[in-house]
C-alpha cells in the first residue's frame, strides 16, 4: 500500500506537472529549432512571440465568451487558438518583412540577426503589455479536473490524492497532435521537403529552384503557430503573465540546444529532460520517501536538491554540460 | 550551331577578373571538358557558364537564346543542371528525398526520370531510404547527377565530379557519364584527373590563367606533344 | 563583420562635442523645467549607465561577443558594497560562516576533481566516475552547507539575518565588485565562448538569471529579497542631515537663496557626480590607451576577421575569454557603484530588460566600437527611458483627447501607456541597427 502511495505521490507532484511542463518547451523548442534551422539564428523573441500569441489567443476568448460561444467542458481558449495562430503569423510575417530580411539578404553575421530578434524582443513585449496589461491573468474554463484528488482518495481507498487537471491532459493531447501534424508536414508534403532541404543545404536548394522567400515565409507562419499553441497551453496549465514568457526563453533555449538546434526530434526530447529534470531536481521528494522507509520512520528534513527558485539553474546547468561535452546536442544538430 | 556558346567571358568575384575572354563551345550530345593547372578558372568558368558570377563582359547562348542575364535558378528552368564540386546532396534527406528536390521545379510526374536514374545508378535504388550524408563518397556524387538529372537537363555541368573518389569509383562515374551522354544531354565537366577525362571527351578546352590556351578533340589534346608534357606530365 | 563597414560620418571632428553638448542642453532643459534634483538624479544615474556601456562596448565594440547577461554581472558587483562594507552580524559567521566557507571549498574542489578527472580518465571510467563525483560532491556540499546557511539566518533574523559584512571603506568594493564579475565571467566563458557566436549569448543569459535568483534567495549572503539598507557613503560624499546641522552649509544655502533641504541633497548628488565623472573619465582613458596598444590592434584585428587572426597563429578563444572577462568586470564595477549610490540593496530590482537589454540600446545608439559613443547612448537612452514613462501617458492622454470622457478603451490606453518605453527602445534599437549601424559617434 505504501508502495502505491509512493507511486501515486511521484505521479501527481512530479510526472504529471513534467509531461505537460515538458510538452510546453518541446513546442516552444520547436519553433526556435525550425528558426534556427532555416535562418540561423537565436530567436531572442520567441518567448515573446508566446506571450503575444497567447495575448491575443487571451483577448479572442474573451470575445467568444461574451459572445457565449463556446466548447463545453474544454477551454474556449482552444476555439480561439486558431484565430491566435493566425494573427500572430501575421505579426511574425510583417516582422520579417521590416526586420530580418533586410539583413539575410546582406548575409549579416548570425549575431547581427540575434542582435535585431532583441529589438524585436522588446517591441513584442511592449505591444503585449499594451495590449493586455502586466497581471497574472487565468483563463481556463470548462472542466477543472479529469480525477480531482476527492474522487481518486474516495475511489482507490489510498492516502495519496491524484489530481489530473483537464489543461495537462489537453496540454499532453494537443502537443501530441501538433507534433504529429510538423512531422507530417515536413516529412510528407513537397513543401515541408523544401523546408528540410534548405536547412540541410541553403546553396543547393536555391540551385535545385526553391523559392527561399516561400520557405522562409512557411518557417515564420509554423513558428508562429508552434509559439501560440505553447504560449496558451502554458497559460491555460500555469497562467498568463506577460514576463514569465521572456524567463521560459532560457528552459526553451536549453531544450533546443541540447536536442540539438535545427533538429526536430532533439527539441522534443530536449524539452521532455528540461522539465523533467527541472521538476525533479526541484521536487521535495520526502512524502515519497517516507513512503518506501520502512515502518513509520520518515525523513525530519526536506529531500530536495534545489528549491524551486533555482529551477532555471536546472536548464542552465544542462546547458552547460552539453556545451561542454558535445556542443552538437545529443541528437545531431548543425555544427557549432 | 552549338547548344551552348560561351563567348569571350571577363569577370571574376571582386575587383581583379579571373576570366579572361574564355570561350567555351558545348554541341549537342558532346562530352566537353575542361582541364589545366591549379587556379587557371576552371571552376570560375563553369560558375559564370551557370549565372553564379556576375560577368563584365561576354555572352551565354544556350539553344540560341541569350541567357547571360539569368540568375542560376532561371538557367535550372531553361534546362541547365549543376553538380557543385562539394556540398552536393542533401546529408540529413534520403536518396530519393534528395532526387525528388531535383525535380523540385517540375510540376509533371517524375516517376519515370526518377526510374531513369535508378536505371543508370541502381547502388541508389537500393539505398533510397538510406539519408545522403550516410552514403560513401561515390554513391554521394551518384546521388548528385542523379539529383542534377531530375530537372531532365538538356546540358549537365559537373565540377570535379571525381574529386576525391578512388580510381575505381571513377571509371565508373566516368561510364556513367558516358551513358548519360548517349541518351542526348550535353555534358560540360570540370576535371583534374585530365588524362581519364580527355579520353572519354570529345572536345577538350586547356584553360590557362582565365583564357583559352589549348582547344581540341580530347584524342587530339592527348596527342599533342606540347599539352602533353605541360598539363598531362608527359 | 557588418555593422564596421566603413561609413562617412558628418560632422566630422566637431561631431562628438556637438552631440554631447545637446546631451548637456537636455539636461540643462530638464533642470530649468523639471527640478534640478531630477535633473541630477538621470546625470548621475546616465554616469552609471555609461560605465555599463563602457563593458559592454569592450565585449561587443572591440570583440563582438553578445552578453546577454550583463543583468547578473551588473548584480553580482551589487553583492561587494554588502558583503565589504556592511557592519558584520555579530555572531553570524561564528554560527555558519565556517561552514559557508567548508562548503564552497567542498565544492570547488569536487568541480576541480571532475575536471582533473574528465581529463585523465579514459571514456568508459569517465562517464562513470565525473557524474559520481559530482552528485557525492553536491550532497557533501549540501550537508556542510544548510546547516551553516541556517545558523546564519537565525542570527539577529529581525534586523539582519545575513552573514554581514567587513566594515570596510565602501570605496574598496568598487574594485572587489569588478572582481566578483571577472569570477562569474570566466566560468561563462570559459565554456560557451570557442563554440558558435550565439551560444555565448544564451549561456549568458542563463548566468544572468541564474546570479540574480542566487541574490534573491540566499537570505544568508545579503538578505534577499528582505533588502539591505543603509549602505555606507563612500568618502568625500556626506550625509544629508549632517549637512543641516551644519551652521557653515546652513549660511551658504542662505546666501545662495536655496533652503537647506534642497540645498543638502543637490550637494549630495553633485558629489557623486564627481566621484562617478571621475571614474568613468579613468575607464575611458585606460580602455583607449589598451585599444591602441598592440593588443587592442590584435583585438580588433580578431574581430573584423577570425579567420585571418586565427591563421596568424592568434589565440582567438584566449583573447575573446580576455575581453569578456574585462569587460564584464567594468559592468560589476558599474554594479557596486549603484548599489552604493542607491544606499540599498533591492536584488528585486534587477530586471533584465533594463540592466541587459537596455545597456544594449545604449551601445548600439552610441556607436559600437567606439568609448564615447557608449557614454552618449547610455546617457540619451537612460534620459530617454526616464522621460518616456512620463511622456508616454501625457502623449496618450493628448491623443486620446478625442474620447469620451471615462470610457473603457481611453483608460485602458493611457494606463498602458507607461508600457510605452519597451516599444520605444525596440523601435530605437531596430532603427539604428538598420539605417546607422555605426551609431551616433561611430568607430574612427
Amino acid at each position: 500500500m505504501d508502495f502505491l502511495n509512493a507511486i501515486v505521490a511521484l505521479m501527481n507532484y512530479v510526472i504529471i506537472p513534467a509531461s505537460s511542463y515538458g510538452a510546453q518547451l518541446a513546442l516552444g523548442a520547436l519553433g526556435v529549432t525550425l528558426i534556427y534551422g532555416i535562418l540561423r539564428f537565436s530567436n531572442f523573441a520567441h518567448g515573446d512571440t508566446m506571450a503575444f500569441g497567447s495575448g491575443i489567443t487571451i483577448l479572442l476568448t474573451w470575445g467568444l465568451q461574451a459572445l457565449g460561444v463556446g466548447l463545453g467542458q474544454l477551454p474556449t481558449a482552444l476555439l480561439a487558438l486558431p484565430f491566435g495562430i493566425a494573427l500572430t503569423a501575421a505579426l511574425v510575417l510583417v516582422t520579417d518583412r521590416a526586420v530580418y530580411r533586410f539583413y539575410r539578404k546582406k548575409k549579416s553575421a548570425p549575431v547581427i540577426l540575434v542582435m535585431a530578434s532583441v529589438g524585436v524582443m522588446f517591441i513584442m513585449n511592449g505591444i503585449t503589455r499594451f495590449m493586455i496589461g502586466v497581471d497574472e491573468i487565468r483563463f481556463d474554463d470548462g472542466l477543472r479536473f479529469i480525477i480531482s484528488a476527492k474522487e481518486f482518495k474516495a475511489a482507490t481507498g489510498l492516502d495519496e490524492a491524484l489530481a489530473l487537471r483537464s489543461t495537462q491532459v489537453i496540454t499532453v493531447v494537443t502537443a501530441l497532435l501538433v507534433v504529429w501534424a510538423l512531422f507530417w508536414f515536413l516529412n510528407r508534403t513537397r513543401t515541408g521537403k523544401s523546408m528540410r532541404a534548405f536547412s540541410d543545404n541553403e546553396d543547393l536548394a536555391l540551385l535545385s529552384g526553391i523559392n527561399p522567400e516561400k520557405v522562409v515565409a512557411v518557417t515564420w507562419i509554423l513558428a508562429a503557430a508552434l509559439a501560440t499553441t505553447a504560449g496558451t497551453l502554458y497559460g491555460l496549465d500555469k497562467a498568463f503573465k506577460a514576463f514569465n514568457y521572456f524567463q521560459l526563453l532560457l528552459p526553451i533555449f536549453a531544450a533546443a540546444i541540447v536536442g540539438g538546434l535545427g533538429n526536430p526530434l532533439g527539441a522534443i526530447a530536449g524539452g521532455f529532460i528540461i522539465a523533467f529534470s527541472e521538476v525533479a531536481v526541484t521536487y521535495d521528494f520526502r512524502k515519497v520517501v517516507g513512503y518506501l522507509m520502512p515502518g513509520d520512520w520518515s525523513p525530519d528534513g526536506p529531500i530536495q536538491l534545489l528549491s524551486t527558485e533555482y529551477k532555471f539553474a536546472v536548464s542552465f546547468a544542462i546547458l552547460i554540460i552539453v556545451l561542454l561535452f558535445k556542443p552538437t546536442g545529443l541528437f545531431k544538430g548543425k555544427s557549432v | 550551331m552549338s547548344f551552348l556558346l560561351a563567348e569571350n567571358m571577363t569577370g571574376g568575384y571582386g575587383a581583379a577578373d579571373i576570366l579572361h575572354g574564355c570561350t567555351l563551345r558545348v554541341d549537342k550530345g558532346q562530352i566537353v571538358v575542361i582541364v589545366g593547372p591549379n587556379g587557371a578558372g576552371k571552376s570560375t568558368a563553369m560558375k559564370a557558364v551557370f549565372g553564379m558570377l556576375n560577368l563584365r563582359g561576354g555572352h551565354v547562348l544556350l539553344d540560341g537564346e541569350d541567357i547571360t542575364a539569368l540568375s542560376p535558378q532561371a538557367r535550372v528552368a531553361k534546362g541547365m543542371g549543376f553538380v557543385p564540386q562539394t556540398n552536393n546532396v542533401f546529408p540529413s534527406m534520403s536518396v530519393e528525398e534528395n532526387l525528388e528536390m531535383g525535380a523540385f521545379l517540375r510540376d509533371d510526374d517524375f516517376a519515370t526520370t526518377m526510374e531513369q536514374v535508378y536505371h543508370l545508378f541502381p547502388i541508389l535504388k537500393e539505398k533510397r531510404h538510406q539519408p545522403a550524408g550516410e552514403l560513401s563518397g561515390g554513391q554521394r556524387q551518384q546521388v548528385a547527377v542523379g539529383r542534377a538529372l531530375m530537372t531532365q537537363p538538356k546540358l549537365l555541368m559537373l565540377d570535379e565530379p571525381t574529386a576525391g573518389v578512388s580510381p575505381i569509383v571513377m571509371d565508373e562515374l566516368f561510364d556513367r557519364i558516358i551513358e548519360v551522354a548517349r541518351t542526348g544531354i550535353s555534358i560540360l565537366m570540370v576535371e583534374q584527373n585530365a588524362r581519364q577525362a580527355l579520353e572519354i571527351a570529345d572536345m577538350g578546352y586547356v584553360l590557362v590563367q582565365g583564357s583559352n590556351r589549348f582547344t581540341d578533340t580530347g584524342a587530339a589534346l592527348m596527342a599533342d606533344p606540347e599539352v602533353r608534357r605541360t598539363f598531362l606530365g608527359g | 563583420m557588418s555593422q564596421h563597414q566603413p561609413q562617412a560620418a558628418s560632422g566630422g571632428a566637431f561631431r562628438a562635442p556637438l552631440l554631447f553638448a545637446a546631451m548637456a542642453a537636455l539636461l540643462l532643459l530638464e533642470g530649468t523645467t523639471g527640478s534640478w534634483n531630477s535633473a541630477l538624479y538621470i546625470l548621475n544615474t546616465g554616469l552609471i549607465a555609461a560605465i555599463m556601456a563602457l563593458g559592454v562596448n569592450m565585449q561587443w565594440g572591440y570583440a563582438g561577443l553578445f552578453n546577454t547577461g550583463v543583468v547578473g554581472f551588473v548584480a553580482i558587483g551589487g553583492l561587494a558594497p554588502v558583503l565589504i562594507s556592511m557592519p558584520p552580524n555579530t555572531g553570524a559567521f561564528s554560527a555558519g560562516g565556517f561552514g559557508i566557507v567548508l562548503a564552497l571549498a567542498v565544492a570547488a574542489g569536487v568541480i576541480a576533481l571532475a575536471v582533473l578527472a574528465n581529463r585523465r580518465l579514459t571514456f568508459q571510467r569517465r562517464v562513470v566516475v565525473v557524474p559520481a563525483l559530482l552528485i557525492c560532491g553536491f550532497f557533501l556540499y549540501r550537508a556542510i552547507f544548510d546547516p551553516a546557511a541556517n545558523a546564519i539566518e537565525g542570527v539577529n533574523t529581525a534586523a539582519a539575518g545575513n552573514l554581514g559584512g567587513l566594515n570596510l571603506p565602501v570605496l574598496f568594493s568598487w574594485p572587489v565588485g569588478a572582481l566578483f564579475a571577472a569570477g562569474a565571467a570566466w566560468v561563462v566563458g570559459k565554456t560557451a565562448l570557442g563554440l558558435r557566436s550565439d551560444y555565448l549569448a544564451i549561456a549568458t543569459l542563463g548566468i544572468g538569471e541564474i546570479i540574480v535568483a542566487v541574490i534573491k534567495n540566499e537570505d544568508w549572503l545579503a538578505r534577499g529579497v528582505m533588502n539591505i539598507n543603509g549602505i555606507p557613503r563612500p568618502w568625500p560624499v556626506p550625509y544629508e542631515v549632517a549637512l543641516q546641522d551644519s551652521p557653515a552649509f546652513l549660511e551658504r544655502a542662505a546666501a545662495l537663496g536655496i533652503d537647506p533641504v534642497t540645498a543638502s541633497t543637490l550637494l549630495v548628488k553633485l558629489c557623486y557626480t564627481g566621484l562617478l565623472a571621475l571614474v568613468l573619465l579613468a575607464l575611458i582613458w585606460l580602455s583607449q590607451l589598451a585599444l591602441h596598444s598592440p593588443w587592442g590592434r590584435m583585438m580588433r584585428a580578431i574581430r573584423d576577421n577570425e579567420t585571418a587572426a586565427a591563421a596568424m597563429g592568434k589565440n582567438v578563444t584566449l583573447r575573446h575569454l580576455q575581453i569578456f572577462i574585462i569587460g564584464s568586470a567594468v559592468c560589476g564595477l558599474a554594479g557596486a557603484m549603484l548599489i552604493t549610490m542607491d544606499g540599498q540593496m533591492t536584488p528585486g530590482s534587477y530586471n533584465p530588460l533594463r540592466f541587459t537589454f537596455l545597456v544594449w540600446v545604449m551601445v548600439i545608439v552610441g556607436g559600437s566600437g567606439n568609448n564615447w559613443g557608449a557614454v552618449l547612448g547610455a546617457m540619451l537612452i537612460w534620459f530617454l527611458w526616464i522621460k518616456v514613462e512620463v511622456w508616454g501617458p501625457q502623449i496618450m492622454v493628448a491623443l486620446t483627447s478625442g474620447l469620451a470622457e471615462g470610457s473603457a478603451l481611453k483608460q485602458h490606453l493611457v494606463e498602458s501607456a507607461a508600457q510605452m518605453r519597451l516599444l520605444t527602445m525596440g523601435v530605437i534599437l531596430l532603427l539604428v541597427l538598420r539605417f546607422s549601424p555605426r551609431g551616433l559617434l561611430p568607430e574612427k
